[in-house]
């Protein structure tokens, strides 16, 4: 759980401390790490949510599940609980990195913090949801943590939270806007940096210039049949 | 038929082409110990995973408190205790924190909350432990806190999978005269695995499975009596001239265990006497006994259970444990 924390930091730090220099200002009056930091608070939340399905294969393995799933409470209400369980620590994770702002050189007030929780709950809420139906299909530690790894990082690094949309070889837009964390991404990078319609870190979907609420239905969506897909499948499981 | 607890009727469960249940049918009845006795892989824990809504059944039906398992699971998740073969335990809390668990999801009013807990807990000798860990408790006082845990909402049936499987033999009686208590004042029904002999001898009914499909169904005593003749066994200076010669002399079959040789044959304690006289052989040793379990077991299935039962379950187990321990 503390990677989920320490990982995305040292990004910032690294990356953005060998980057900064060499790529300059981004446009719109911020340089890379700016651009770079809520990136990063993506990727915590990201990470922090992928975790939830750990905890559902490792109560697999020890046996406890086995006391869950007998229980008569709902295996909806069970899949449920654990999702808005894992979004409400990946959200925590995501608000840490908040504290961070001063040293970024980004200012944060209490109105962006207090659109940022929904914003970031959402997010992982969807991408815990995915992590819980993978999860009530994989019965082993291994192989989850195999197949999460497989899974999160190319989402993560192919989301917008390292580079901008703009000049990406064709096939790598296609899979980035593809991939649903890229919204997230886009609305917490324009929650934080602000938005308007010619910033240069805008998603063009098929010419047309995503908003904010654009970006957030998007991510809706994704979270709404995922939500739906592990309340399903972890209530179908043996 | 309102005092049949459960109903099985032609229960199928397939896992590919491997049948693990074949067309089983039984009834329990409202306050019974039901055995369910048999080999590794025979569709044992099957069938209970399908009785405690964990399995969906390929074919057939079960009922159980008069709830389909399939239609009604929640009714019937309320009517059972279960105490697994491995602990279903959550180790990061302690006993009591656990059992509040257990009582929370099961609906146990809160008035009676404490107090039944209590109650449980000091029967199973776990009181004093109550704010420990679990993951420092022993094997022992894991399963004993799961059978508290069991019982904490009243079950109609508690279902004991392999109750004592690698447990010490102190630990084992004591499991077994809570179980009697239980049933003796609440009613409760029993329905359990074993590998132990003895263990099935408390059941009011065995129920013998093999390859999923059920060879047997009666009480201890008739299952034994079905054999009808008593068990000899003998070493002798040469196993294999001995062998022939019991064969050829009483036309019964002989069963060579390398190390001794056994047979089975009607009014035993009259043979004995007149077979040592008579037989040409020097006898070494020989033994006779009543037939047990084992021997119906054995008759009916041409195996004997702990072949392949007990041994590898429990080194199974403590790698379990291990794993278990290195990964936390």
């Amino acid at each position: 759980m503390l990677s989920a924390i320490l990982f995305p930091i040292m990004f910032l730090f690294i990356f953005g401390s060998g980057l900064r220099g060499s790529i300059g200002m981004m446009g719109g009056g911020i340089d890379f790490v700016q651009f770079m930091y809520p990136g990063i608070m993506g990727m915590s939340v990201l990470m922090g949510s992928f975790m939830s399905g750990v905890s559902i294969v490792w109560d697999r393995e020890f046996g406890f599940l086995k006391e869950v799933l007998v229980a008569p409470i709902s295996r909806i209400s069970v899949a449920l609980g654990r999702t808005l369980g894992a979004a409400t620590v990946a959200t925590i994770q995501g608000i840490i990195i908040l504290v961070l702002a001063p040293v970024i050189g980004v200012s944060i007030s209490v109105w962006t913090v207090l659109a940022l929780l929904p914003l970031m709950f959402l997010l992982a809420a969807s991408m815990g949801s995915m992590g819980i139906l993978l999860a009530s299909r994989i019965k082993s530690t291994e192989a989850f943590q195999a197949i999460m790894q497989m899974l999160m990082f190319p989402m993560i690094f192919l989301s917008g939270v390292f580079f901008p949309m703009q000049d990406l070889p064709t096939w790598m837009s296609v899979i980035v806007k593809i991939n649903p964390a890229t919204y997230g991404i886009a609305a917490i990078r324009e929650v934080v940096l602000g938005s308007s319609a010619d910033s240069p870190f805008n998603i063009i979907l098929f010419g047309h210039i995503m908003t904010i609420w654009d970006n957030i239905a998007v991510l809706a969506v994704f979270g709404f049949i995922m939500i739906i897909l592990a309340m399903w499948s972890f209530g179908r499981q043996e | 038929m309102s005092d049949n607890i459960i109903q099985v009727e032609n229960l199928v469960k397939k896992f590919g082409e491997l049948v693990a249940v074949d067309h089983v049918s039984f009834n329990v009845v409202q306050g019974e110990i039901f055995g369910f006795l048999g080999p590794n892989g025979a569709g044992k824990t099957t069938t209970i995973n399908i009785l405690c809504t964990l399995a969906r059944p390929t074919a057939g039906r079960a009922t159980l408190n008069g709830f389909d398992v399939v239609r009604q699971q929640n009714q019937v998740r309320q009517s059972i205790g279960l105490v697994f073969q491995d602990p279903s335990l959550d180790d990061h809390l302690t006993g009591l924190h656990n059992l509040r668990f257990h009582a929370m999801v099961y609906n146990v009013p809160v008035s009676v909350r404490e107090q039944r807990i209590k109650h449980l807990l000091e029967m199973v000798e776990l009181w004093d432990k109550r704010n420990k860990f679990v993951n420092t408790y022993s094997g022992g006082m894991k399963r004993r806190l799961e059978l508290a845990r069991g019982l904490l909402h009243y079950p109609k049936v508690l279902f004991l999978d392999e109750p004592t499987l690698g447990l010490d033999p102190q630990t084992r009686n004591h499991i077994w005269e809570y179980v009697l208590e239980l049933r003796k004042r609440e009613g409760t029904t029993v329905f359990m695995t074993t590998h132990y002999m003895d263990e099935a001898e408390k059941a009011d009914r065995i129920a013998i499975v093999d390859y999923g499909k059920l060879v047997a169904m009666d009480t201890p005593g008739e299952l034994k009596h079905s054999i009808g003749k008593d068990i000899i066994s003998l070493k002798t200076e040469d196993d294999e001239k001995a062998a022939e010669e019991i064969t050829r002399r009483y036309q019964t079959e002989v069963r060579n265990d390398k190390d001794h040789l056994t047979f089975s044959i009607a009014n035993g304690e009259e043979f004995l006497p007149v077979f040592i006289k008579e037989f040409g052989i020097k006898i070494l040793s020989i033994s006779l006994r009543r037939p047990t379990l084992e021997d119906v077991f054995l008759k009916l299935t041409g195996r004997e259970i702990r072949e392949e039962g007990e041994a590898g379950d429990t080194i199974k187990a403590h790698i379990r444990e291990h794993s278990r321990h290195m990964r936390r």
